[in-house]
């Protein structure tokens, strides 16, 4: 008994780590007032650009370093496009997917010279029980709470987010704050990515994110918008494939679909107020305009 | 007279622009295709005639590309009513899956009945189910106010996860990563079935149903009472209100119908390609193309018809690059840009800068502004 709770204990926050870094980035991207649906292709990006940097250089750190920039690269593209030219922040979201998907194939094809998964490259190695990475998104979750509850500038994120006019007539800069908060999230999904690849195994696998974008987005809102909520969330659904995971190898007869469904049930009652009622930001997806009234 | 010409000149003028941007926004993107396969030393002149021939070469690589054409209509149309109404689907992936497994559920389980009855009552079945699963994020947002792409993103994977269940449980060929086959009797009509020409394509007559619910899907945006109010709504939900539209009931009626072009195009696609339902490891990518289709097609049932046609080209000639050595993906990478494009309306932005600040520099010449 106590053995499988060891594992369960394990395997849920195994799971958890590179949903808790995506969920944060997209935390920060949605209190800005940013919707993220990129999140997906932010960790594709990380995870492929951690372990291209790894191969070449055989540092696993520079890969992570790699990872960080293509994810800035990509929140920068998000921020641009849908600050500036008040683009449709589903619709990039959704491109940046479709982009980084065929992006990252096209290239393991090129240099790689085939097709589905990459050669083996140095990577993190597990510090005792778990990764670097498991050990830097806990740090990371208190950081975001204290940056976005202690500080000015975190005060300032939540008033664009909810009201960015009165931020605006305050003298808050209100498209620096997104642009800040957008790159940051990509910073963050592509960590995800790179936890994933270079954080548990050596490679990058074609389709290895499967959906944990977006369990991480649902994940910011099952967990109320907030950087300890989302975390929660992630070690909840953590939990559901640890399940999952466990009761195949106990033998058990639970129909696995129903515990991937899970997350995306449990979120979608908390938006609908069957489950604590979960209210995004006032001014989440909506572009601003200067001197609009 | 003088000022009926001017109209048709101006609105042609209108049309031509509304065409021109998207044009553009291809062109670009094509250009960006090419530079990236130069850049890894292939020739992008190898690269897009293969594509092109591969996806239009003869009438059976036409017949493949437009079977891909009829799913991307379908799905295109659905994003694109949504929008009309103010609503982004995208859920389209989620209804599609419904569709599809409706479809190849009620076309095992009736097996015996009459061919045309058969095949109606399974595309019914398809759109139906589309229709709920739609219908259902349509409800919520009008209930309780639960924004519907983040209830339709859920519901895409709650509908992944449904499907995989039944495929594995109730409708599962034993021993099978996939579903039972439908009854010959559900099948579409192939048109390899009559014409020699198509002999080697898995054409069947779903382009033509297609295209007729593009058809009425434009009647009834811009022909009826029903769609001039869900157009009212996406343009203006309060002054609609005050108007005496009640706006919640059309948003449930946009996405339950929205939903049953999407559930409709899983249907077809099980009745007249797969016959079967595949145990899915991820989304189809129908539904998000989907959003490129309706997006590029000006959210226009007549322009979704085209920009389908482009899509459908990209993705069936894709395969064909492969074989000059050139990966597929390059197709996706065209696509990502395209649609990148298009949301920020860049060209047309670009354009109105340039115009400004001409205007600008005219006025500081004369010296008007100082």
């Amino acid at each position: 008994m106590w053995n499988i709770i060891t594992i369960l204990f394990g395997s849920t926050i195994r799971s958890a780590t590179p949903l808790m870094f995506t969920a944060l980035g997209g935390t920060f991207s949605e209190r800005s007032g940013v919707v993220n649906i990129g999140l997906e292709g932010m960790m594709t990006i990380g995870a492929f650009s951690a372990v291209l940097v790894s191969y070449f250089t055989g540092s696993p750190f520079l890969g992570l370093l790699g990872a960080i920039v293509s994810g800035a690269f990509f929140g920068w593209l998000l921020a641009f496009l849908s600050i500036h030219f008040k683009a449709n922040q589903v619709v990039v979201g959704t491109a940046i997917n479709i982009l980084a998907a065929s992006l990252t194939t096209f290239l393991l094809v090129e240099i790689w010279g085939k097709p589905g998964q990459t050669d083996n490259v140095n990577y993190f190695t597990p510090w005792g029980p778990f990764n670097m990475f498991t050990y830097l998104a806990f740090i990371l979750v208190g950081v975001s709470y204290f940056v976005l509850y202690k500080t000015p500038f975190g005060l300032r994120i939540r008033a664009v987010g909810e009201h960015p006019r009165a931020a605006d007539t305050l003298g808050v800069n209100v498209y620096k704050v997104r642009y800040i908060c957008v790159i940051l999230s990509g910073i963050l999904g592509a960590i995800g990515g790179a936890a994933l690849s270079i954080g548990s195994i050596s490679l990058f696998k074609e389709g290895m994110i499967a959906g944990k974008g977006f369990i991480a987005l649902a994940a910011v809102i099952f967990g109320k918008w907030h950087p300890v909520g989302a975390a929660l969330a992630c070690l909840f659904f953590g939990l559901a494939d640890a399940i999952q995971t466990v009761s195949m190898s106990l033998g058990l007869d639970l129909p696995k679909e129903f515990l991937f469904a899970l997350p995306y049930i449990l979120t979608m009652m908390a938006v609908s107020g069957l489950v604590g009622k979960s209210v995004a930001p006032a001014a989440d997806g909506v572009p601003y305009e200067k001197g609009e009234k | 007279m003088e000022n009926r010409l001017d109209e048709i000149k101006n609105s042609a003028k209108n049309t031509l622009k509304e065409i021109l941007y998207p044009l553009t926004a291809i062109v670009v993107s094509f250009l960006a295709g090419a530079i990236l396969v130069y850049a890894f030393g292939n020739s992008p002149k190898v690269a897009y005639k293969a594509l092109f021939l591969g996806a239009l070469g003869d009438l059976n690589k036409f017949g493949e590309t437009l079977v891909t054409t009829t799913t991307l209509i379908l799905t295109g149309l659905s994003v694109a009513f949504a929008y009309k109404c103010g609503l982004f689907n995208i859920g389209a992936e989620g209804q599609f899956i419904m569709g599809s497994v409706a479809a190849v559920w009620i076309g095992w389980a009736l097996e015996g009945l009459p061919p045309s009855i058969h095949v109606l009552l399974t595309l019914l079945a398809g759109a139906l189910a589309g229709g709920i699963w739609a219908g259902i994020v349509g409800w919520l947002k009008a209930k309780v106010g639960s924004h519907e792409v983040i209830n339709s993103i859920m519901m895409n994977y709650i509908a992944l996860n449904l499907s995989n269940y039944l495929i594995m449980t109730v409708l599962n060929e034993p021993g099978k990563a996939f579903s039972f086959e439908i009854a010959p009797t559900a099948k579409l009509w192939r048109f390899s079935q009559s014409f020699e020409q198509f002999k080697y394509s898995r054409l069947h007559i779903g382009i033509i149903i297609a295209i007729f619910v593009a058809l009425v899907a434009y009647y009834l945006l811009n022909k009826t009472v029903t769609g001039y109010e869900i157009r009212s709504v996406g343009f203006n939900p309060d002054a609609s209100e005050y108007g005496g539209i009640n706006v919640k009931r059309n948003i449930v009626l946009a996405m339950l119908i929205s939903g049953l072009f999407s559930g409709l195009a899983g249907a077809i696609h099980t009745a007249g390609v797969q016959y079967r339902v595949n145990n899915l490891f991820g989304l189809t990518g129908y539904g998000f193309d989907g959003i490129s289709v309706a997006l590029v097609g000006n959210n226009n049932p007549i322009g979704v018809i085209l920009s389908a046609l482009l899509f459908g080209v990209l993705q069936k000639g894709g395969p064909m690059m492969q074989i000059e050595g050139i990966p597929k993906e390059v197709v996706g990478i065209i696509q990502g840009i395209i649609l990148l494009f298009v949301a920020s309306n860049f060209v047309r932005v670009m354009v109105q800068r340039y115009k400004e600040n001409k205007e600008i520099r005219a006025q500081l010449k004369k010296g008007e502004v100082k």
